[in-house]
């Protein structure tokens, strides 16, 4: 129980009649970086309310740093950093006074605020933008400026929901590499909520997916795509004119072929091992078969995510 | 304790550099300013057909045969300042997306609504108090009478009554911040409050009292204070009204001015001989004035309720 930073047991919340988290175990382990996935209206958000105590559960258990959010709320969120999906600054503050006004909220020395102000804007990189008024930055400065907005209270874990959405692709890049270096530097542990599969991807540990309120999948990527794919690496996808059964015989017939399906015209073959040359050499050579389309892709997320949609 | 200092402090800041703050201030200011040319015109004119002792406070209440006393301008300034302190207290918050920031930080939640409203007051009873202090010092030097000890203490339980009164607008309208989203329905929803007290309770009071007990040329006596009874219960209903009253009782002991049209406490005073001193004019603005604390409190405290409550929702 130790090792778990947060831990929820059968965490219900009802909005009336609606279900909108329904019976979530979840753990997760000190110093990773998480990522919580799901649609919109998968209740992720809800979830991140009720860590941090902004929301009642209707029933089941919460443990975060070892406390109850709904009795101990504040212990918590001394320790706890939540950056929401659209986060707000006063625009008429400075960065660095948006960022003094948080610290005296944390009750964080006063002798003490201008070096930590000065670290976390240098972590973000937005030194040079100390002294200018918030309503002045782009959408991803502001996001970054949150980033150094939940570091200000030297937290042990940190809550993103919806961190990269609407940010183009370099600056979301720049906010992950952050994120991945404060993780591995500091040992913070990061919960992120992202429609970005992709992005959240490149830096998460582990990942959980949500429909409906309830954990649908958990794991990293290798196991949850052996839970979809069968573990499988590649996925060659073959698009013929003629018989796919014969095909699918000689296919299956090569070394490394670990699964193979089809629909009316398409192969689907699961392997380890990038077999286009040899797949498509049993294609050509057969009669009557016309190979119009061959592509190979290794699984995303992505992938693991629009198949457990399409299960679910 | 230490969170709501925090937030006391931030907002005293973002008021006193707010524009509406400055804009409100130099209002007040220039109204008082001419409020008091007006009363210097007059003074000399109603403290001779005066009988009380009074003279510093006519400073406050002697109008012109244009432009009304102070009295009158404050009694409609106050409610726009205690609405446009409060209105959008909350929801900008919220609008902002400031609120779900401000309150993952470790503070309860109530030391951001009881920062916000110890700063509203504190910034209204600045602008009331300086006004009616700056109004003191330059009758002080033009007319050159020093107020009594009387004088100072109606003048200190006046700005108190004063601030009780903004209070409550500003209460009532961090209420509506509270419960709608929009600024701009919560200001028209407290300005349409405010026009009803201030206006439309006395048109009503009035057709009711004519109606129930019409006031003729043949009108008993009875059915005149009939009419005046139900006249007055009505108009008691509304905020405005019994601050009218609390401070014409305060300020005129001795009724011999009027200075607001259908006053009804004042055509009472009218009758008096003798000027009320300040135990009994305080016995007499009493209720009034607890009336005004309990309507803040309660506003206060429903804002209050409504504000823990409610659930911050992810969207």
């Amino acid at each position: 129980m130790d090792n778990y930073i947060i831990s929820t047991k059968n965490l219900t919340k009802k909005y009336g009649s609606k279900t909108v988290v329904d019976n979530l175990n979840l753990s997760i382990p000190k110093g990773q970086i998480y990522g919580l996935l799901g649609p919109n209206g998968a209740g992720k958000s809800t979830v991140i309310l009720m860590l941090l105590g902004l929301a009642e559960p209707s029933s089941g258990d919460i443990s975060v740093l070892g406390y109850k959010p709904t009795k101990d709320p504040l212990r918590i969120k001394s320790f706890t950093g939540y950056l929401p999906e659209r986060v707000g600054f006063y625009e008429d503050m400075t960065a660095a006074q948006n960022l003094e006004y948080t610290a005296l909220l944390n009750s964080i020395p006063e002798k003490e605020i201008p070096s930590k102000i000065d670290e976390c804007l240098s972590i973000v990189g937005l030194q040079k933008e100390k002294n200018i008024v918030v309503k002045q930055f782009s959408k991803g400065m502001k996001q970054r400026l949150g980033i150094a907005d939940v570091l200000i209270k030297n937290p042990q874990l940190v809550i993103f929901d919806e961190l990269t959405e609407g940010l183009d692709l370099e600056v979301a890049n720049q906010i992950l590499e952050t994120i991945f270096n404060l993780n591995k530097d500091k040992k913070i542990t990061f919960i992120i909520s992202s429609h970005q599969l992709n992005l959240v991807q490149k830096i998460c540990h582990k990942v959980g997916i949500m429909s409906k309120g309830k954990l649908i999948g958990e794991g990293n990527m290798a196991e949850l795509s052996k839970n979809m794919f069968g573990g499988n690496k590649y996925l060659i996808e073959v698009e013929i004119i003629g018989d796919v059964n014969n095909v699918i015989e000689k296919i299956k017939s090569l070394k490394g072929i670990k699964t193979v399906t089809s629909t009316e015209n398409a192969i689907h073959i699961g392997t380890d091992e990038d077999l286009r040359q040899d797949v498509s050499k049993i294609v050509t050579n057969m009669d009557g078969i016309i190979l119009t389309k061959m592509d190979i892709k290794d699984f995303s997320l992505e992938d693991v995510y629009l198949n457990y949609f399409k299960e679910v | 304790m230490k969170s709501v200092l925090t937030i006391y402090r931030k907002e005293l800041a973002d008021y006193f550099s707010s524009k509406k703050f400055l804009i409100l201030l130099g209002l007040v200011y220039l109204t008082g300013l001419t409020s008091i040319y007006v009363s210097i015109q007059n003074i000399r004119a109603a403290a001779q057909s005066s009988t009380d002792a009074f003279v510093f406070l006519k400073l406050y209440t002697t109008a012109g045969d244009v432009l009304p006393s102070f009295l009158y301008f404050l009694s409609f300034f106050i409610p726009i300042i205690g609405i446009v302190f409060g209105f959008d207290a909350i929801n900008t918050e919220r609008n902002s997306k400031n609120l779900s920031r401000l309150l993952s930080q470790p503070i309860y939640r109530d030391s951001i609504i009881n920062g916000k409203f110890l700063a509203g007051i504190t910034t209204m009873s600045i602008i009331i108090g300086s006004i009616i202090m700056i109004i003191a010092g330059i009758g002080l030097r033009i007319i050159g009478v020093p107020p009594s000890s009387e004088e100072i203490l109606r003048i200190l339980i006046f700005i108190f009554i004063c601030i009780c009164y903004g209070t409550f607008w500003m209460a009532l309208s961090m209420l509506f911040s509270v419960i709608m989203d929009k600024t701009a329905t919560s200001i028209l929803t407290a300005i349409a409050i405010w026009i009803f007290f201030f206006f439309f309770v006395q048109i009503i009071a009035n057709a009711i009292a004519n109606a129930m007990a019409p006031v003729t040329d043949n009108a008993t006596l009875a059915t005149q204070i009939k009419n005046f009874n139900i006249d007055l219960g009505i108009k008691r209903i509304s905020p405005a009204y019994l601050f009218t009253e609390s401070i014409t009782i305060l300020l005129i002991p001795s009724g011999s001015q009027l200075f607001l049209r259908a006053v009804t406490t004042a055509d009472i005073s009218k009758m008096l001989l003798n000027p009320l001193s300040l135990g009994q004019s305080l016995i007499q603005v009493w209720p009034q004035t607890v009336a005004i604390i309990a309507l803040a409190i309660i506003c206060f405290a429903i804002s209050y309720i409504v504000f823990i409550k409610q659930e911050i929702r992810s969207t």
